[in-house]
């Protein structure tokens, strides 16, 4: 995963050094984060509404600049590696099919339609949708909008995926299906994930790590290993060691609003 | 045509395409034809009532004139009629079609740099609550031929609804789709081309929806101000000769050919804009719930 010419193979993909990010109306929305993030490894942050973790997920993609600080890429010689963002909501363009969809990350860097054919029937094969192609967003399910935001995601082969609340807006089905196709997709393709979200039971299912973040002014107030082996699956979801660790993260999440109420 | 003959020996009449397709229910049968019948028969109505008050109060021709002699008058002032018609619907349509150009290039142009909107704006929205027929006698002045001076004065009018629609379609793309186009490095082309043109086309499509209707209205009101005469005049010069000649009927006439051709350039924008929306937006899909 790691290119051995340009990087460091035990180095950190990314590394978040000190970044405070300050909007024009003065508030501080991210104080002093630090952070850094190993390949391959899936980390959830996890906070309250206001903490800054989705303004942390779009600095690192590069979606407006850092008020201090720095983002680097140890692992590939300080050049952002290619990236995959999903956002809440699936961001589909509702003139284009699915197929045209999931084209236009190929399509913005002049690949012709022919020529990434079968390219894009993998990435929505991927998914369980090759089906589809065809369909416009409008004739799909929450769920099925949000797989071809994820086959748009994966279609350009990143190393690092980026997920702003993905799930939060689908039925809890739906998104505990999705949940366990992510960590199959997770192992199969060795990503990086950076998954933003505000869901307990999420973050201990889906991570290796938990950052939990706290608001006014958004920032790390605590780091948490999740210490269970994947694959992971509906079993675990019901296991003592699943409740327990919710148990663990949940009280410190608690005890981190409880700080700022203070 | 290969299914024409199926239906045709069933169902000669043009009311009901469907009747030969199995599985529809008689009452969706029922509702189709009175889909139909209804406003037709509401039009017969009227012309009945029409006629009837007519004969009955023997009312002057050059007052109000009967159906029928409206139809005559159709019928025998055809070739004037339709040489009028062709002449503003020229007028119209060229107008329509540079105001559909000019409104769309300074739309993107305005949505390009705050500065240009600035600059531009203002000049844009005074031309429009400028009444037109006010600017006609100065445009006929400044212009060689009556015709260009028309042309203009319908220009005027039907560009403006394109200019603000597009222009607030334009400005109108989703947030998350612009983050995204940053994300993979879309060029300023690249993101008018892929997302702000397709997003803002439902609202230029009821922008040009508007501008149909006011280009030919605006063309009429022009004609009036120019007063033209002789052979190369439109419909609004028919209508005013008929009115000092009392030719009423002839003048009823040249109204229903106006007011028709008003409807067919409404049905038309209509259906382009059905056709390039039905797929995708929400306003032309029907619901079913």
């Amino acid at each position: 995963m790691n290119d051995p010419r340009t990087g460091d193979a035990t180095a950190p993909l990314v590394s978040i050094r000190d970044v405070c990010k300050v909007f024009s109306n003065g508030t501080v929305a991210l104080k002093d984060m630090s952070l850094d993030i190993a390949p391959c490894s899936f980390v959830s942050l996890l906070g309250p509404s206001g903490c800054g973790k989705s303004t942390a997920l779009r600095i690192v993609a590069g979606l407006g600049e850092a008020t201090s600080g720095d983002i680097v890429w140890p692992a590939s010689g300080d050049e952002r590696p290619e990236l995959g963002f999903v956002f809440q909501e699936p961001t589909l363009m509702p003139w284009a099919t699915v197929f045209d969809n999931v084209w236009l990350p190929m399509r913005l860097k002049g690949r012709r339609r022919a020529d990434v054919r079968d390219e894009i029937m993998t990435a929505l094969a991927t998914v369980g949708l090759d089906q589809f192609s065809d369909a416009y967003p409008r004739e799909l399910s929450g769920g099925m909008k949000m797989r071809v935001s994820i086959a748009r995601a994966l279609v350009t082969r990143p190393k690092l995926l980026l997920m702003d609340e993905p799930f939060a807006a689908l039925d809890e089905i739906t998104r505990f299906r999705l949940n366990n196709d992510l960590l199959q997709l997770w192992e199969r393709f060795e990503w990086t994930v950076i998954f933003v979200t505000h869901s307990v039971f999420e973050s201990v299912y889906l991570s290796q790590r938990i950052v939990v973040m706290a608001s006014r002014p958004g920032r790390v107030v605590e780091e948490l290993t999740v210490d269970a082996p994947y694959p992971r699956n509906e079993d675990f979801r019901t296991s003592p060691l699943y409740g327990e660790q919710c148990r663990r993260v949940s009280s410190a999440l608690h005890d981190a609003m409880e700080a700022n109420a203070a | 045509m290969t299914a024409v003959p199926r239906e045709g020996t069933q169902t000669p009449t043009t009311a009901a395409p469907d009747n030969a397709r199995s599985g529809l229910e008689p009452h969706i049968l029922v509702e189709k034809a009175l889909r139909v019948a209804i406003p037709a028969g509401m039009l017969i109505l009227v012309i009945l009532v029409w006629q009837r008050y007519v004969t009955v109060n023997e009312v002057p021709h050059y007052i109000l004139p009967s159906p029928v002699r409206v139809a005559e008058a159709f019928a025998s002032d055809w070739p004037v009629l339709i040489g009028a018609l062709w002449v503003t619907l020229q007028i119209t349509l060229t107008a329509l079609a540079a105001a559909l150009v000019t409104g769309v290039l300074l739309a993107i142009l305005m949505t390009q740099s705050r500065w240009i909107e600035l600059a531009i704006s203002p000049y844009a929205v005074t031309l429009q609550v400028t009444p037109v027929i006010a600017i006609a006698p100065l445009i006929l002045i400044y212009t060689p031929n009556t015709a260009t001076a028309l042309l203009i004065c319908a220009w005027i009018v039907a560009f403006f609804p394109i200019l603000s629609n597009t222009t607030q379609g334009l400005k109108s793309t989703d947030h998350n789709l612009l983050n995204l186009f940053e994300l993979y490095g879309a060029s300023r082309w690249q993101t008018l081309l892929f997302l702000r043109l397709p997003s803002a086309l439902p609202y230029f499509l009821a922008g040009l929806r508007i501008a149909g209707g006011l280009a030919l209205i605006a063309a009429v009101v022009a004609e009036f101000a120019a007063g033209t005469a002789g052979a190369g005049s439109g419909l609004a010069f028919r209508i005013l000769e008929s009115g000092y000649r009392l030719n009423i009927p002839r003048l009823f006439a040249a109204l229903v050919l106006l007011s028709v051709t008003g409807v067919v350039i409404y049905g038309a924008t209509s259906f382009v804009s059905y056709l390039l929306l039905r797929k995708w937006h929400e306003s032309a899909i029907k619901r079913e719930n």
